[in-house]
């Protein structure tokens, strides 16, 4: 049995848990807990260590989702999270311009930890005060050859395009790998 | 879509940088906590700007950028006072009280006025409107935002901005993007810095040869760096950080495997969620 991973990050409440619940074919396995702090309190949980969520390709083949912790203070998690993934998507909260910058910091994290492909999901473009994702490109300063996806994290369609957009980039990646 | 935030978020500087560089047409209203400011641009180009605390008719710009006196205004205003700029333009022309060019540059000075001292400003709610233009009996002038960007850059003073803005000086050099340089207003300083420009050089290399402190080159680079003129990248030989190993089994096959494997994988992920 193979097992392949990717990664799901961005700030704290950007959508990561939702993310994976909305292709996950096992209930997402997360490790929320009550906020404590006043600052963070726009929802009532936030994961503290991981999300999980399963794709069984075939008998195999299985793809693991994990969502990373969004706050700050969980960050020693991320390296972990990132050994060996496939891939990883930065999903940002598009109607929080204040998480943007957060935003930013985790991406060239997570570009120092590992050379693997990876896509901006600019995530709640349901809402009416979401920024574009070609506002958002600019303002977090993303390089022309990398997408940046408009996203609805509560939307399984929605979801499932940035999967697989990113799955396109890894295997265009490949391909340039060879040539 | 949506551009609205605040400029603890998302400051003066970027909203321009964004505005220039998705050459955006509209109106962008920052509400300050003293005084509001709005902003019009036409593909990019900042084309008229007023704020609540100004008068923001001709006459009155033409006196504060001193191109009329009061005693002039103070007439103008009794004989044409609800006239448009245009017409009114038209009458100072043909009184001789200023030439087309006053006008233009009483214009564009009022204009710069205002928006160089929105960078000073770190606090306010913006928001801008699509395709809102400036009311057609203003006169408007076609203002380049590369330079206001870089004019403004240099006015802000908060270190703890500039700190957040740019990362470790040692661990990024700097690369000249292929934006023409020959447009654009660069100071002794700013020729200084792009002269030391090298893929070798770190950004604390470039002030150390040029004998300028944290602030002053973090002034400099971040102007730039909005502006499009530079990009940061990594200095040669610095040691890139670790690649991290795969140390599960999973991750020790998928390394194992040829490339052909490793394709067939990602083809079957496609294939799975394509049925999801």
């Amino acid at each position: 049995m193979q097992t392949v991973k990717m990664v799901i990050t961005g700030p704290f409440s950007a959508g990561k848990t939702e993310f994976i619940s909305s292709v996950s074919e096992i209930d997402v396995v997360t490790t929320e807990r009550k906020i404590s702090s006043d600052a963070e309190r726009v929802k009532e949980e936030t994961t503290v260590a991981m999300d999980f969520g399963r794709i069984t390709v075939d008998d195999d083949l299985v793809l693991y989702l994990f969502g990373t912790p969004g706050q700050r203070r969980f960050d020693f998690m991320w390296e972990i999270l990132s050994e060996g993934m496939l891939g990883f998507i930065v999903l940002v909260d598009s109607v929080r311009p204040e998480t943007f910058r957060e935003a930013k910091h985790i991406l060239e994290v997570f570009r120092g930890y590992a050379s693997t492909p990876y896509v901006v999901a600019a995530n709640k473009q349901d809402l009416p005060d979401a920024w574009s994702p070609e506002d958002l490109r600019i303002a977090l300063k993303i390089e022309k050859d990398i997408k940046v996806l408009a996203c609805v994290a509560r939307d399984k369609e929605s979801v499932k395009t940035v999967l697989l957009e990113l799955l396109y980039s890894i295997l265009e990646n490949m391909q340039g790998d060879e040539a | 879509m949506a551009l609205k935030g605040n400029l603890r978020d998302f400051s003066t500087t970027q909203l321009l940088n964004l505005v220039n560089l998705a050459r955006k047409t509209g109106k962008l209203t920052i509400n300050g906590l003293s005084e509001n400011a709005s902003l019009y641009f036409r593909e990019g180009r900042l084309v008229y700007a007023a704020t609540n605390a100004q008068e923001g008719h001709l006459a009155a710009m033409l006196l504060k950028t001193g191109k009329l006196t009061r005693e002039q205004a103070d007439a103008i205003n009794n004989q044409a006072a609800n006239s448009s700029d245009r017409v009114m333009g038209k009458y100072l022309m043909d009184a001789r009280l200023v030439s087309r060019d006053d006008i233009v540059q009483g214009v564009k000075d009022y204009m710069l006025e205002i928006v160089y001292d929105l960078f000073t400003w770190t606090d306010g709610d913006f928001f801008f409107e699509q395709d809102a233009l400036p009311a057609n009996d203003r006169i408007t002038v076609p203002l380049n935002l590369d330079n206001v960007i870089l004019e403004g850059s240099r006015r802000i003073e908060q270190f703890e901005k500039l700190q957040d803005e740019l990362p470790d000086l040692g661990i990024i050099a700097l690369k000249i993007t292929d934006k023409p340089l020959r447009d654009v207003k660069l100071t002794q300083d700013d020729w200084r810095v792009i002269s030391h420009i090298h893929p070798r050089n770190s950004v604390k290399q470039i002030a150390m040869n040029n004998n300028m402190d944290e602030f002053q080159i973090r002034k400099i680079v971040y102007g730039m760096l909005q502006a499009g003129l530079v990009e940061i990248i990594r200095p040669e030989g610095l040691e890139q950080k670790k690649t991290i190993a795969p140390i599960t089994r999973a991750g020790r096959k998928a390394a194992s495997q040829s490339p052909a494997e490793k394709r067939s994988v990602v083809t079957k992920l496609i294939d799975r969620i394509r049925r999801i």
